[in-house]
């Protein structure tokens, strides 16, 4: 029975519709969320499984921590190897590698919201009321494409015979059967996001398909390697006309339905544009000019306090990893560079180790990495299609920019982001069709192993700022670090003790039913958590229940 | 407004009876699959039949010590859509990537799903820890080892969705810090003996095609290390489109030559395709691509231990442990 004045504990277990596995605990007071636990349960030890082996076989590797942001962890692995090598790969190569990670990073964003995230905000069964000629009226209104009313009438006779037949699926037990407190959509906006849905399970594999082109296969590409790329016959005019049809198919969806999505639910959840509030942020430069290595097209940085007046530029030597929380043996706080990976699960303790997430720090601070991250670092640069997507969005929904640092404004900054890289892939496209046209355009060049060196690969991925560190010692990998976005985000206290970005974001968030916690999601699925490696490990048999109310 | 806009219901209804949008994709998967499993294309309907049962089937489809990729491979399937998959061929009871409910409704929609008296089919994706007892793997407090027994223990049939699930995969390689090990390794003792579909990630139709056999012919012919032999019944190397240049004796020495600008057989670069047995050169990725097609040599994906024992990569086979 929902009590919205609820005072407990709430634990959510298994946290679905993300990759991997996490466990949120959180504590009530009164209906509104004191104090949260992330607790992502992963160890698989790739760090470990890639010691000993030709560095340039890493990236192989280390790509399969995560079939969902698959090919960046490839790309950065052997970004960090060129770097090891003071090696640059030729711009033809170069810009093959930003069409794959841009359509990657719009694919991503797309799935992850219609997918993996709307179920928190719409409901399905209630789409099968709504008067789809209102709905397409509505639809048309907000995302500026005109859709048919008979589209719409296809798509509920087919939700209520699917609804009818009494087997729900995957949408079995789901929070808004039976009428949920916090669902808030009228029946034709649901119908508007439940027909979005559908569309975008198949707008999703055209743009996947679109970069197959390029990587050979979707998920887990495979013609990125060190020296370059391998796909000559993916240059050819026909091969690049087929990318450029599917590209403008997906584009419709994004710049439309995608925006026009953010829209309805921006009006229609203010409450979720203050509360998942977060502090301080951090993303790294990517997109570099193919030619100069120059001018990213996304610019990294920090942001402090959510201040949109001041950003400063990232130092790595600011960076360290803690154990102090995760299951790993106790060590003072390390540089990636030497840092160590030695498992050792102790049980779930929340007042100890809970976490087989390391803590990453910068300056000490926590800080958010992601869409959210980037735009605001974006905004308050005052990069021009990032401030006038986010103030077009911002008026749509009756909001202020200070609205962007919650839970609704880190879901609206993956729409913005996804709506600002596709738009430049098409550049990035021409350019590469120009130098397609010399017979002899370079996509590879050797290199040399050294015998000893270091390197560090940054990449602005899907989820966040995402680096790889290296060592070689007699030319194989002697130490190999991974600080991913989801351990920014979504991993344990520090040595400090302060919260992490997840942790710090739900402190604050009101909960109506504490049944079904559906506001624990919203604000957790808009990190998009990542967990890759997750393996659920979690309390070594003594607590039994999923829930403890 | 359009014109369509003042389409009234009542018409749009009367088109409808009889069957819904998807059901011209639904007959078109159905002839698909029913070639791809080894009838003709004529028997399409009656693949149509058997899976237009009263009730669809349920499937339960449990993530282990992987990386989802091979679930992301399923949502790149086109015969049939993962929709019309989802909506109309099965029901997806359990699938902690997609299902909407989270927590403990999620852990109740798993135990009725097992309580069904129809029964269900079981999909592994991922290894299985068993490092201390299996407690580096666990699902809501319980180890993955206990719960993928029981769930796989009642099950009709079971898949082992990808390499993690068949052999064990990238965390089972040297040295294997969670002690991974396959779901028929792990669920030997139970007398479980799964199909496996490997693949880093398998191609959709290998899975949608088992699924459909399954349920349509029973169960598929298998090879020696588990797999379909529909499906993985030659090597890369014997349907490669390259085989005309390693027939020649064309082989690109370098990845930077004009012969591999050319085309030219991968061979020396490290191609494994022919230790390799699946159907990517027919199949194909993403209804338009595979590796070799995009200049990368084939790393044997697909083949047990192959993290180990057929690397490293990008080298050719004579040069191993160099």
């Amino acid at each position: 029975m929902a009590d919205k004045n609820y005072t407990g504990h709430i634990t959510v277990d298994p946290l679905t519709r993300i990759e991997g596995h996490l466990k949120i605990d959180v504590e009530v007071k009164n209906g509104v969320i004191a104090n949260a636990w992330s607790s992502t349960q992963l160890f698989r030890g790739l760090e470990l499984i890639v010691l000993g082996r030709p560095p340039e076989d890493v990236h192989n590797y280390v790509q399969r921590a995560c079939g969902v942001c698959t090919t960046s962890h490839a790309l950065v692995s052997i970004r960090a190897v060129e770097d090891a090598m003071k090696f640059k790969a030729p711009p033809a190569a170069e810009l093959v590698r930003l069409l794959i990670l841009s359509t990657l990073d719009v694919h991503d964003h797309l799935v992850h919201f219609y997918h993996l995230h709307a179920l928190d905000f719409f409901d399905m069964a209630s789409a099968i009321k709504a008067d789809p000629v209102a709905a397409a009226k509505q639809a048309a209104q907000v995302s500026g494409r005109e859709v048919q009313p008979g589209d719409y009438y296809m798509v509920q006779a087919r939700l209520k015979k699917f609804v009818d037949s009494g087997q729900l699926g995957w949408l079995t037990n789901a929070f808004f059967l039976g009428g949920h407190p916090s669902y808030r959509l009228t029946p034709e906006e649901n119908l508007i996001l439940a027909s979005n849905y559908l569309e975008g399970l198949r707008v999703q594999l055209k743009l996947a398909r679109a970069m197959a082109i390029f990587s050979g296969k979707n998920p887990h590409a495979q013609t990125m390697r060190v020296g370059g790329v391998t796909c000559y016959e993916s240059l050819r005019p026909e091969r690049l006309a087929e990318f450029r049809a599917l590209y403008e198919e997906c584009r419709t969806f994004i710049n439309h339905n995608y925006v026009g999505d953010l829209t309805i639910l921006g009006r229609r959840y203010p409450e979720a544009a203050s509360y998942g509030r977060t502090s301080n942020f951090l993303d790294f430069s990517d997109f570099y000019d193919p030619e100069t290595g120059k001018n990213p097209f996304i610019r990294g940085g920090i942001m402090w306090k959510r201040d949109l007046k001041h950003t400063e530029e990232f130092d790595p030597a600011q960076l360290q990893e803690h154990v102090t929380r995760g299951w790993y043996k106790d060590s003072p706080p390390k540089h990636p560079y030497e840092g160590v990976t030695d498992p050792a699960y102790s049980g779930y303790d929340p007042n100890g180790k809970y976490s087989w997430a390391k803590a990453p720090r910068y300056k000490g601070e926590p800080m958010e990495t992601g869409p959210l991250a980037r735009r605001a670092l974006a905004y308050a640069r005052g990069e021009k299609e990032t401030v006038e997507r986010l103030n077009a969005w911002l008026s749509a929904c009756n909001l202020k920019p200070e609205n962007l640092f919650s839970t609704m404004g880190r879901t609206a900054s993956r729409m913005v982001e996804a709506v600002v890289l596709m738009n430049r892939i098409e550049g990035w496209l021409n350019d590469l069709a120009d130098r397609a046209k010399h017979p002899d355009v370079e996509l590879n060049k050797p290199w040399k192993m050294p015998d000893k060196a270091k390197g560090v690969g940054y990449c602005a991925v899907t989820r966040g700022g995402l680096s790889h560190w290296i060592r070689i010692e007699g030319g194989k990998t002697a130490n190999y670090q991974m600080v991913v976005p989801s351990t920014w985000n979504l991993g344990p206290r520090c040595a400090a003790g302060k919260l992490s970005p997840v942790e710090e974001s739900l402190v604050g968030v009101p909960v109506a039913d504490p049944d079904r916690p559906v506001e624990i999601l919203r604000t957790v699925h808009s990190f998009d958590p990542c967990i890759a490696c997750a393996v659920h490990v979690i309390n070594a048999g003594k607590e039994k229940s999923f829930k403890v109310l | 407004m359009s014109s369509s806009s003042r389409i009234s219901a009542k018409l749009l209804e009367r088109q409808l009876e009889g069957g819904h949008m998807s059901r011209r994709d639904f007959m078109k998967f159905c002839a698909i699959v029913a070639t791809a499993i080894g009838m003709d294309a004529s028997f399409g309907p009656t693949v149509a039949a058997a899976l237009e049962t009263k009730k669809r089937p349920s499937v339960i489809y449990m993530h282990g010590a992987e990386c989802t990729g091979c679930t992301e491979a399923i949502l790149r399937a086109v015969d049939p859509y993962v929709d019309v998959l989802i909506m109309e061929v099965i029901s997806m009871d359990y699938c902690e990537t997609i299902m909407a409910a989270a927590g403990h409704s999620a852990n109740e929609a798993l135990e009725k799903a097992m309580a069904n008296p129809e029964g269900y089919y079981c999909t592994i994706e991922g290894a299985i820890p068993t490092r201390d007892g299996g407690l580096w793997g666990q699902v809501g407090g319980e180890t993955m080892l206990s719960l993928f027994s029981r769930v796989a223990g009642k099950a009709k049939g079971v898949i082992a969705m990808g390499t993690c699930a068949s052999y064990g995969g990238i965390q089972a390689a040297a040295p294997n810090p969670s002690h991974a090990v396959s779901v028929g390794e792990a669920l030997a003792p139970l007398g479980i003996s799964p199909i496996n579909i490997s693949g880093c990630p398998p191609n959709p139709i290998n899975y949608i095609g088992t699924v459909v056999h399954l349920l349509t012919k029973g169960m598929p012919e298998l090879d020696d290390v588990g797999r379909p032999k529909l499906f993985f019944g030659s090597t890369v190397h014997d349907k490669c489109p390259r085989r005309k240049h390693f027939d020649a004796g064309e082989f690109a020495p370098s990845f930077e030559s004009k012969q591999a600008r050319e085309g030219w057989c991968l061979h020396l670069l490290g191609c494994r395709g022919p230790y390799t047995y699946n159907n990517c050169p027919t199949a194909q990725f993403n209804q338009t691509n595979w590796p070799v097609r995009a200049g990368a040599p084939c790393i044997g994906c697909s083949e047990p231990g192959f993290w180990d024992l057929l690397a490293p990569f990008n080298r050719d086979v004579r040069m191993k442990g160099e």
